[in-house]
């Protein structure tokens, strides 16, 4: 039994679908979210790898690598803000962040 | 046969590795087990002859932005047990939504795939370079969207030191005026004095 492009696939789904149960379960602890995010677009890029290893068409690495540069930017400007919202409120459970309802 | 192998390995580490971020009790334990869950990712895009990629991954991920989720929560002193409280009772709720997702995306895949067969191409030569073929998309065609991601990383360097900078003001304490002192003149600093000729 060999390893095909569809393996890949299917553990990129178990992957994504297993982040988004974290997401669920850790609703409360913003920085869980952040990873869970992570792991969101680590199962994103595993299906792109395995496409782009499927067509023989590079373009979908070139497509990883922005996606990596777009999530450095992101993890980095999502954690500044963390830690401003811990400075000020000194908690990061999501249900605090209640200052905007009406 | 030792691809199938070494793929069911890695594929089992990653999971249970991303089964360990969402099921930790301590925040830092999280960020080691996504960590170990990008290095498991790392070996697994190898066997799919993304190199560079993987590379990648391991520096730039591994390297940098995990040591940054490790720096922000070893900062932050968490109270694990209050944010932890949901846990127990959205863990039903998760499991059903994860489930759905699954069984939704492998029945497209195995069973509606018509005909569309996902096989694997035969592998590269031993010569062939997987960066140089990156390279030599990303630097003709692609060059604006490299130029744009140069510039987004700019951007979030700016983002992240503008909102954590805070000044302090404290008396005594010594610090720059940075308008002051883009605004000053010559005039300001150097007076220039004649001096006439001393007789003696």
């Amino acid at each position: 039994m060999t390893v095909t492009i569809a393996h890949y696939l299917v553990l990129a789904a178990i992957l994504f679908s297993i982040a988004v149960a974290g997401i669920f379960i850790n609703r409360k602890n913003m920085l869980l979210l952040l990873m869970c995010i992570e792991l969101m677009l680590l199962a994103v890029n595993f299906n792109f790898i395995a496409f782009s290893r499927m067509l023989g068409d590079t373009l979908g690495q070139i497509f990883v690598f922005f996606i990596l540069t777009v999530a450095a930017a992101e993890a980095a400007i999502g954690l500044a803000i963390l830690v401003v919202l811990f400075r000020n409120r000194r908690s990061i459970n999501v249900d605090a962040l209640d200052s905007l309802k009406g | 046969m030792v691809t199938t192998v070494l793929f069911y390995a890695f594929a089992a580490i990653l999971l249970v590795a991303a089964l360990g971020v969402i099921t930790a009790r301590n925040p830092v334990h999280s960020v080691l087990f996504l960590v170990f869950a990008f290095l498991q990712s790392a070996v697994l895009w190898l066997l799919l002859e993304a190199e560079f990629l993987a590379i990648t991954l391991v520096v730039v991920y591994v390297g940098a932005v995990m040591v940054l989720f490790l720096f922000v929560v070893m900062m932050l002193n968490i109270n694990v047990e209050e944010l932890r409280s949901g846990f127990t009772r959205y863990l039903p709720l998760g499991i059903g939504v994860a489930l759905v997702v699954v069984i939704e995306i492998a029945n497209v895949i195995w069973f509606r795939s018509e005909g569309q067969a996902f096989v694997t191409p035969t592998p590269h030569a031993a010569d062939y370079s997987n960066t140089k073929e990156l390279g030599g998309v990303l630097y003709t065609e692609h060059v604006f969207a490299l130029e744009i991601a140069a510039m987004l990383l700019l951007l979030a360097i700016v983002a992240a030191i503008t909102l954590t900078m805070r000044t302090r003001h404290r008396p005594g304490l010594k610090v720059q005026d940075v308008p002051a002192q883009v605004a000053v003149r010559a005039e300001d600093r150097i007076r220039v004095v004649k001096v006439g000729p001393v007789k003696e």
